[in-house]
């Protein structure tokens, strides 16, 4: 085990990657020498050569469309956006291509090699460019996974789990605690499986869901509501698509209640989509509505981000509602 | 106007031979017209007038002492970001003065020296870097992504070449309406390999839109080097592959980019066409206060480009036209310096927009759904002062 912020996690993981499989490779706007805006990937060339790491022009469909056909050859490209913002030139090859290359062909080709790794999120007064959580848009394309850490060990666990999954996987890493989220990381090869949430704390009183850098967020909500006797569940989800229906019930079933807390905007984020199903598998035990606690229906503000974001004191403010409802 | 077959079809030739086309086989030549010391290159010009000249040279005095203190500002941690043009004052100022005002301006995020050609106010920047209710953008985006109306400079957004097929849009809007006034559109190498670049100069060709995309090729996209970003001869060639006419030029001679940013107005104007011009030049600065370049690019590249320093060559083109008053541009740094200190601390301790701003101007009229987030917003943050102590309320809120 070893220190490690998210950051260097996510470049341990790569490089535990490319150590394993020669077919593992590194693209996207200064991945290469620089190491990236980051720094995530830092020293791969140096490690592995640069036909393995390499920069590429400024093209995020050029980018997504490449790593499509890199894939759908047989290699495992991890292909970088240095934003989650600029993503959005490659929506169409992720939406009609990538998405779409295996169900399209009756599975005679795919690019289930393909990882798309972006930084997302607010918090470091970026602006509207510089901000966004895009992930719900993602959630939303059927045959692609989508992947979210909030710790630096889910981090390459499940960095290195995308990788080698049969399918896409978009990664999605909250930039904002890229170093300040820090914590022991088996320093060998090891991965965590997509699709399960992790139960960061079980409680009675009402379950919190979050994924990213809102996990700190509602576990600081809930020792507040702790001081007030208030017992939550904290259940970090890991990944979006698909999503542990299981996990989230089960703690629901218990405490009666559900909180979701997500950056991006409220209408159609995907707390949506789970409190549409918490409703159908558990109506008979819900004693409080599903408390959304997310971004307003506004482009993501500079000057005004600290009352933008789902804080823990909007957070506890919703806990408080939804239990004495 | 003949239609010809499938465009150009008949001006193909036959051939029986195997005919690759290889590099080098169109020549691109750099328009220069002032040499490093500052000497006319040609006789035969039609040079600009001490006037212009002056303002050009005072502009970019203007915009290299900006970004000195405004990179020092970031430092100290007065203003959260910012970005420097050092090196590229004249590609971006000399343009800028051989357009009429009634021009539109398509930026990137390098191009303050427009703003400063035209007459933005030191106090106007100030507003804008500093977030405040003064900003017109009301404190929303980022530092230097200025805007402003008056100025016909078009606000400037993150995303790299999404203003290129915009600018085909708005020229072709102007042509329809009948103004006597073109758009510019800047932008990097970089930017030119975004899809954007390509959609954008194919149909303003296509479209017959006058506008100028005029590319600051520095040499850099953050990290990357140009060699990394394309294979071909510049961006210039491009143009041509697009049927855009193009003209490559010293990015380094504020001559050069002058004249020839006349006479691509000139031919937009006239022929209702796009013009390119590749701007050869360098970014001495960092891309931003957020990277180093010395951990990817040598010292040595560096200094071999502040010897082609625009703001020296025009100091010695104005010495040598006999305009050149050592004693005045001092005075005029020293007063700018000051000025410009004096308008950070003013803007500094402005106010931030208040907090009702945070749903206006999504859309034209707010929203029900909108006004009531604001308002349960507003309502948390009275009940939460302490966890909010810089917001910004009126008594009505």
């Amino acid at each position: 085990m070893a220190q490690m912020n998210l950051l260097q996690a996510i470049n341990h993981a790569l490089v535990t990657a490319m150590s394993a499989d020669d077919r593992v490779m590194v693209l996207g706007e200064d991945v290469g020498h620089f190491g990236g805006v980051f720094r995530a990937t830092s020293e791969l060339q140096a490690k592995f050569g640069q036909a393995r790491c390499f920069n590429t022009p400024i093209t995020e469909q050029g980018i997504i469309g490449f790593a499509t056909g890199l894939a759908a050859q047989g290699q495992v490209p991890v292909a970088e956006i240095q934003f989650a913002d600029y993503i959005f030139p490659a929506f169409d090859q992720i939406v009609n291509e990538t998405a779409k290359y295996r169900y399209r062909s009756g599975g005679q080709f795919n690019c289930g090699n393909l990882t798309i790794r972006t930084p997302y999120g607010g918090g470091i007064a970026g602006g509207h460019y510089h901000s966004q959580s895009p992930e719900a848009f993602f959630t939303h394309i059927p045959g692609i996974k989508v992947v979210i850490p909030s710790n630096p060990y889910y981090a390459k666990g499940l960095l290195l789990a995308a990788i080698r999954d049969p399918d896409p996987v978009l990664f999605m890493e909250p930039k904002r605690i890229y170093r300040a989220a820090v914590g022991e990381v088996p320093e060998d090869d090891y991965t965590l499986p997509i699709g399960r949430a992790h139960v960061v704390q079980e409680g009675d009183d009402i379950t919190l869901v979050a994924w990213g850098a809102q996990v700190s967020i509602i576990q600081k909500a809930a020792a507040m509501a702790e001081a007030e006797g208030i017992s939550c569940a904290v259940i970090d989800l890991c990944s979006l698509l698909p999503w542990d229906v299981n996990t989230v019930c089960s703690s629901v079933q218990r405490t009666g209640r559900l909180l979701i807390n997500h950056e991006a905007p409220v209408t159609s984020g995907f707390a949506s989509e789970i409190a549409a199903t918490v409703q159908g598998e558990c109506f008979l035990y819900l004693e409080a509505p599903i408390q959304r606690v997310c971004g307003l229906d506004t482009p993501f503000p500079l000057i005004h981000e600290k009352e933008y974001m789902p804080d823990e004191h909007k957070t506890l403010a919703a806990i408080k509602y939804a239990v004495h409802f | 106007m003949a239609i010809k077959e499938r465009n150009h079809l008949q001006d193909i030739h036959a051939t029986h031979d195997v005919h690759v086309i290889k590099n080098g086989l169109v020549d691109i030549p750099m328009l220069q017209l002032l040499d490093a010391q500052g000497n006319l290159l040609s006789q035969e010009l039609d040079l600009w007038d001490e006037q212009t000249a002056l303002r050009i040279f005072k502009s970019m005095h203007y915009i290299r002492i900006l970004d000195e203190r405004m990179v020092s500002a970031q430092r100290q941690g007065r203003i959260s970001f910012y970005l420097a043009c050092t090196g590229e004052e004249a590609s971006v100022i000399a343009s800028t003065a051989a357009l009429s005002n009634a021009d539109m301006v398509m930026t990137q995020y390098r191009e303050q020296g427009v703003l400063a050609y035209r007459g933005y106010r030191t106090e106007q920047f100030m507003n804008q870097l500093l977030s405040n209710a003064l900003d017109p953008n009301k404190g929303r985006q980022m530092p230097i992504h200025y805007g402003d109306k008056a100025l016909n400079f078009m606000t400037v957004s993150s995303p790299l070449g999404t203003q290129i097929p915009q600018a085909a849009g708005y020229a072709y809007g102007q042509k329809m309406a009948g103004e006597p006034a073109l758009t510019i559109c800047y932008f990097g190498e970089g930017a030119a390999s975004e899809g954007d670049f390509h959609a954008g100069l194919n149909m303003a060709a296509v479209l017959h839109c006058p506008v100028i995309f005029f590319c600051r090729n520095n040499g850099y996209a953050i990290s990357t080097p140009a060699h990394e970003q394309f294979a071909g001869d510049g961006i210039a060639s491009r143009g041509i592959g697009y049927g855009v006419n193009t003209i490559r030029v010293d990015g380094n001679d504020p001559l050069a980019v002058y004249l020839a940013t006349l006479k691509a107005r000139e031919i937009a104007l006239t022929d209702n066409c796009p013009v390119l011009i590749e701007a050869m030049t360098y970014r001495l600065a960092a891309h931003s206060t957020s990277d180093d370049p010395a951990s990817y690019r040598a010292k040595s590249e560096e200094q071999e480009w502040q010897l082609k320093d625009p703001i020296v060559r025009m100091q010695r083109h104005l010495q040598q036209q006999g305009w050149f008053d050592q004693a005045h541009i001092d005075e005029y740094c020293t007063i700018q310096r000051a000025e410009i200190l004096q308008a950070l601390k003013t803007a500094e301790v402005q106010l931030k927009t208040n907090i009702s701003e945070i749903v206006t101007d999504v859309y034209q009229d707010i929203p029900a759904h909108l006004a009531r987030q604001r308002d349960e917003l507003i309502a948390h943050i009275k009940l939460h002062p302490e966890h909010y102590p810089a917001t910004i309320m009126s008594n009505k809120d």
